[in-house]
């Protein structure tokens, strides 16, 4: 059973998002989503002060057979990028919702987040996946 | 089962079927001007025999010329072994090796083909192959544009002395990418860029900097200089280069204090013989920090579960198979077999070889240099440093001594006034290891004769 914190907000590509005490937001896969991509070989995060709208593609994960989109969950502009997974890609197969995070944005509207799935409404997409 | 797929009664039933009375109906769309209906002096069908004698006597009107153009394709010696062994069964296909299990040999041969290429080139990473050197050119500097992250401009600069056919190909499948390609002119006594010509762009957001060795001129280029100035502007360095000059100058990985980013080239002249032009292949070779942009695969060697070593194909989930519009590599048709025969040229001659090939076309290229500039009329038109070719200029309609020559036998050189106007009548001459010191007075002589009847411009 992949683990679904109660504390984070999901989007329905896989992307989990965690509110910031500045009112940034914290992106990245869910532990699901890292099962399903596997062993990942390399992360290519976005580049600081690069805006996106929601649904943009902001970053790429490959693993030995395919390489996959990152979403921007909400629009924003990214404030930090989590440069260092380019070396370590491993953080995110083994703690995606900690050093496994991929960068973080300031919303355009922090109201967006609250469109978000929370950890009930992810774990049930998940179950009728 | 036969060989020709489609009885006519197959084709009437496929035309009923979607409704068109001919198969001629079906190129309406194309505008009649761009058809060609007949090829002059081909006829319909011959028998096999009537056809063999037909193509002998086609081949027998070309004559045997001795050949001193190069301009980006090579005439040099190949031992018979490499292509004895090249066209064997096991490796006679140009096709990709996907399937790695069924697939070792051959994905064992590009591992050694990238490990040479990278010693060769002193770059951290080769991939398999392009087209060819042009393309190689255009396709890098598209992962100039993807690699260059802090760089918005979209700006290449491309000196003048890159090879013009580069320079059109690269326009041409690149700029309708918004690439932004800003010519640099040569010094015109040197035939090579000075580096005040690339710090006009100082301060500019300069995306990369294209770098030839040796130019299209023969001469050589201030590498290390160009390399330093580009890295301090913020640039990647794409360096142009002839993989058989690299055996005796100083190899891309090594240019200024960081060495070039990325490198091309053509691959002709590592063991692919002439042919008309074609098929050839393209090197692209870079830094291991931008392996991940690089179009084209990678094969790697690894153990399986059991320590047996196995080789495999590495970055193909950048490849159009599994990710289509956002593939690093929509053009890698891999030219394997090229590839095969290079490997194959480069292990036969191993590193000496290779720089013996270099030392001996450098010196035969300043030998006929030094002959035809006995001559009256005939000067070196640049005073820097060449490789095995050069430029020359004469005080006679180029074109006119060109055809003078080839009537007697000689391929004196390409005249470059169609792209260089300002250089007068002046011609690209090349001296590979193939042509002895009799070929090189045979070829002063004749020119010697030519200028005595061509009239002066």
């Amino acid at each position: 059973m992949s683990k679904v914190p109660a504390e984070l907000k999901y989007a329905k590509s896989h992307e989990w998002v965690r509110v910031e005490d500045d009112g940034t937001i914290t992106v990245g896969i869910s532990d699901h989503a890292q099962g399903a991509l596997g062993d990942l070989v390399y992360v290519e995060a976005p580049e600081v002060g690069e805006s996106y709208g929601a649904g943009d593609a902001a970053a790429v994960v490959e693993s030995v057979k395919a390489a996959s989109d990152i979403y921007c969950p909400v629009a924003g502009e990214v404030v930090e990028s989590h440069e260092s997974l380019a070396d370590e890609p491993e953080h995110v197969n083994e703690d995606p919702y900690g050093e496994g995070w991929i960068f973080r944005l300031r919303p355009e509207k922090p109201e967006d987040v609250d469109g978000l799935m929370d950890a009930a409404a992810y774990q049930k997409l998940l179950e009728d996946e | 089962m036969p060989f020709i797929p489609h009885t006519e009664n197959e084709v009437r039933e496929m035309l009923d079927a979607i409704g068109v009375e001919s198969i001629e109906q079906l190129f309406d769309e194309i505008p009649d001007s761009l058809r060609i209906h007949d090829l002059p002096g081909v006829p319909d069908s011959l028998s096999e025999m009537a056809i063999s004698r037909l193509m002998h006597e086609r081949a027998a009107q070309d004559g045997h010329a001795s050949c001193f153009i190069g301009a980006g394709a090579y005439e040099h010696h190949i031992p018979a072994a490499v292509w004895e062994i090249t066209t064997r069964g096991e490796y006679y296909s140009a096709y990709t090796p996907y399937q790695a299990e069924a697939s070792q040999g051959t994905l064992q041969l590009i591992y050694e083909y990238q490990s040479m290429m990278t010693e060769l080139t002193a770059m951290d990473v080769s991939n398999a192959s392009l087209y060819d050197g042009a393309t190689a050119l255009a396709e890098a500097s598209l992962m100039a544009v993807r690699a260059n992250r802090k760089s918005k401009s979209r700006k290449i600069l491309v000196p003048r002395s890159v090879h013009p056919l580069y320079r059109q190909v690269t326009q041409a499948i690149a700029g309708a990418q918004e690439l932004d390609f800003q010519s640099v002119d040569f010094e015109r006594e040197k035939g090579s860029t000075p580096l005040s010509a690339f710090k006009a762009h100082e301060g500019e957001d300069i995306t990369a900097v294209v770098i030839p060795q040796p130019n299209f001129f023969g001469s050589l280029e201030e590498v290390d200089a160009i390399t330093d100035w580009a890295h301090e502007n913020g640039a990647l360095v794409i360096a142009v280069v002839n993989p058989t000059s690299l055996a005796v100058i100083e190899p891309p990985g090594n240019w200024g204090e960081k060495g070039a980013d990325i490198m091309v080239g053509e691959g002709q002249p590592l063991g692919v013989p002439l042919s008309s032009g074609g098929p050839y292949f393209g090197i692209l070779c870079c830094s291991q920090k931008l392996v991940r942009q690089m179009p084209g695969r990678l094969v790697g060697r690894t153990v399986d579960e059991d320590g047996k070593e196995g080789f495999t194909l590495t970055l193909q989930p950048r490849e159009q198979h599994i990710r289509r519009s956002k593939a690093t590599s929509n053009i890698c048709t891999n030219q394997g077999l090229m590839v095969t025969a290079a490997t194959i040229y480069m292990a036969l001659l191993g590193a000496e070889g290779l720089a013996r090939v270099a030392a001996v076309s450098h010196q035969r290229t300043r030998q006929l240099r030094d002959a035809v500039s006995e001559l009256n009329g005939v000067n070196g038109a640049f005073d820097s440093p060449y490789f095995h070719e050069t430029v020359i200029r004469l005080d006679r309609p180029a074109d006119k001594v060109l055809d003078a020559m080839a009537e007697r036998g000689v391929l004196g050189g390409l005249s470059l006034k169609d792209w260089y106007p300002e250089l007068g009548e002046a011609i690209l001459v090349c001296a590979t290891e193939t042509k002895t010191e009799d070929d090189i007075r045979a070829y002063r002589d004749v020119l010697g004769e030519v200028l005595a009847s061509v009239k002066a411009a």
